[in-house]
């Protein structure tokens, strides 16, 4: 086999695969935020608990219920979706009229007490969530070992991010949605309920991140402060990309959680910040961010 | 006729501006006052931690409160700074107002580069910008040799205040405290009620006009932002003195929520409020701190009860009762 600048190929690999992961959460939790964003006019700061608010709804279903992970997957999603419309109804709704930065102060609020109560009851030391029987094992792909588990990740994200960019862009409802984020009032004239469809944003973008949270719990631990750790490299990750763009929040997740990887390999003391120094260069670069427009 | 009225307004407008600062003289003496009084009644310790993070939460409302800017990431200049003093006084063995001030211009100067960036952006994306910036500082402060780690550092000694006087005694330390954060207090006083201050006002109002005046507003932005992180730093360094430690609490993020949560229930844009809310959240921390993580929890709940009914803080809400600028 082959050895690059003295890094083991499996290594090597295995670290790309790790950062792509990484990166289709990055996507993901992105893609959720931008929607959330260009309807609501709010950065959504409770996103990195619904995400780990995710994880504990699947670890829940499979202890307490003895629901597994396929069914999790679904429900999940679905369980913090309606949670986050409870939400939105309940107190987010009250903000529309005021500066977006309350938005942002209520959402941050909201994530201390989720969080809290979360620490409480289960601890900081993470609860473990197996990954699937029909997933466990792996391939020899010659060059490395694929966990079936881990290419399982990729490619469902990848499925989610791509559906979620086709619904968008080119079905009725997402023209809808883009129509309501240029110009929500002439929308609401043309007898669209712009305000139902503000709630289900938010119940979508929410669900999104809870997937993300199904899909990372049998990677990382099921643990309460997992969303608080994202949710600052995702906010990172938007404003590298900007938020204008659905493919260019996908495109800038997956890329910059391979930077990231990559970083591992041969520089693992910056791997923590090097998305924060992307963040530096872009900003010096290209202000409004790589797929940005200029608000 | 015109002219009288006119000349009247005037008047009173100016008689308003005068009994407002007589008002403000008269609110400054009774605090300069109370910090003479209350070591007699309070633990110094306590009272020391209160007026650390009044004086951080007054250099965050400069920012936020009259420069509109929403930074979330100022821990990041109030624990740089309280890194630096600790290693200046401990390592280096310079005495405490020496390694105040390195700690302070520490602040200022990674707030001039962190300003700089951040002020190529507006709004929600300044928020965010700011708190990946603090974050990169958290990661650098976890993996830097001088700053020790999770162990941050320790024991750091108070040493003798230029070399002379001993300031190891709680109450002889209080007064030094109390002295620079009334020094804080003024100097912000003094800046948003100096034509910088107004200019300040008039951008945070309406940056557009204010830029078609003739204002170069990114100007008045980042010097506000590097004042803001200077007094930020003043209080992480003299926290640092105070408590002989710096740690990795002081750079978290939570700390940057802290002083926006003290800055919200005190009121945002009033001189006073982050002073009571400093103190309402550090008392509170205090006698909740035995109930672990349910601290975060209702600091969760005091920022949405804050945000949907209590905007104007407790200051705000007293100065349209007295009807009288806070």
């Amino acid at each position: 086999m082959f050895e690059l600048l003295g890094i083991p190929p499996q290594a090597l690999f295995g670290q790309l695969l790790l950062g792509l992961i990484n990166g289709s959460f990055y996507a993901i939790l992105s893609l959720g935020l931008a929607i959330i964003f260009g309807l609501l006019n709010i950065i959504n700061f409770t996103h990195g608990a619904q995400y780990m608010m995710g994880a504990f709804v699947a670890w829940m279903l499979l202890n307490y219920a003895g629901v597994g992970y396929w069914w999790a997957l679904l429900l999940a999603p679905l369980v913090v979706g309606a949670f986050g419309v409870v939400i939105e109804r309940l107190l987010i709704s009250r903000l529309y009229r005021l500066d977006h930065l309350y938005g942002l102060l209520l959402t941050f609020g909201l994530a201390l007490i989720i969080q809290g109560l979360f620490r409480n009851q289960y601890g900081v030391s993470g609860l473990p969530y197996g990954i699937p029987p029909e997933l466990t094992g792996g391939h020899n792909l010659g060059f490395m070992f694929l966990p079936n588990y881990r290419g399982w990740v990729v490619v469902a994200s990848l499925v989610v991010c791509l559906a979620t960019w086709f619904v968008i862009e080119k079905t009725k409802l997402g023209a809808y949605l883009r129509a309501a984020t240029e110009n929500p009032t002439l929308v609401q004239a043309f007898g669209i309920n712009v305000p139902r469809l503000v709630t289900l944003t938010y119940g979508f973008g929410v669900a999104l991140a809870a997937l993300a949270g199904v899909l990372a719990a049998p990677i990382y631990s099921v643990n309460p402060n997992m969303g608080a750790d994202i949710i600052i490299v995702v906010f990172a990750v938007v404003v590298i990309g900007g938020m204008g763009s659905i493919l260019g929040s996908i495109v800038t997740g997956f890329g910059l959680g391979l930077v990231e990887g990559l970083t591992k390999v041969f520089y693992p003391e910056a791997a923590s910040t090097v998305i924060f120094v992307i963040m530096v260069l872009v900003l010096l670069v290209k202000p409004a961010g790589l797929f940005g427009r200029n608000a | 006729m015109a002219s009288v009225s006119e000349r009247l307004s005037v008047g009173g407008a100016r008689r308003e501006v005068v009994e407002t600062a007589a008002f403000h003289r008269a609110v400054f003496v009774w605090i300069a006052a109370l910090l003479l009084v209350a070591p007699f009644v309070l633990y110094p310790v306590f009272l020391m931690k209160v007026l650390c993070f009044a004086l951080f939460a007054c250099a965050f409302n400069l920012l936020l409160g009259y420069g509109g800017l929403l930074s979330f990431g100022h821990a990041a200049y109030f624990g740089i700074a309280s890194y630096v003093c600790a290693h200046a006084a401990k390592v280096w063995g310079l005495t405490p107002e020496v390694a105040i001030l390195a700690g302070t211009a520490t602040g200022g100067a990674l707030g001039l580069v962190f300003g700089w960036l951040a002020i190529k952006r507006q709004g929600i994306y300044f928020a965010m910008i700011t708190l990946a910036l603090a974050q990169m500082v958290f990661f650098f402060s976890l993996q830097a040799k001088f700053t020790g780690g999770e162990d941050g550092i320790q024991a750091v000694p108070r040493g003798r205040l230029l070399g002379i006087v001993s300031i190891a005694d709680d109450r002889v330390l209080y007064y030094i405290v109390a002295g620079i954060f009334l020094f804080g207090l003024l100097a912000i006083y003094r800046m948003i009620h100096s034509p910088f201050g107004q200019v300040l006002k008039a951008i945070r109002d309406n940056e557009p006009r204010a830029i078609s005046l003739g204002y170069r507003a990114n100007h008045y932005k980042l010097m506000v932002f590097v004042l803001s992180a200077t007094l930020a730093g003043l209080a992480g360094a003299t926290k640092a003195i105070v408590f002989q430690l710096a740690s990795l609490t002081d750079v978290h993020w939570s700390m940057s929520g802290e002083v926006v949560l003290m800055t919200l229930v005190g009121g945002m844009g009033t001189v006073f409020g982050p002073i009571v809310g400093a103190a309402v959240i550090v008392t509170m921390q205090n006698y909740l701190a035995h109930l672990g993580a349910w601290v975060t929890v209702v600091q969760g709940a005091i920022f949405v009860v804050c945000v949907l009914l209590f905007r104007e803080g407790i200051i705000g809400v007293l100065a349209r009762k007295l009807r009288k600028p806070l």
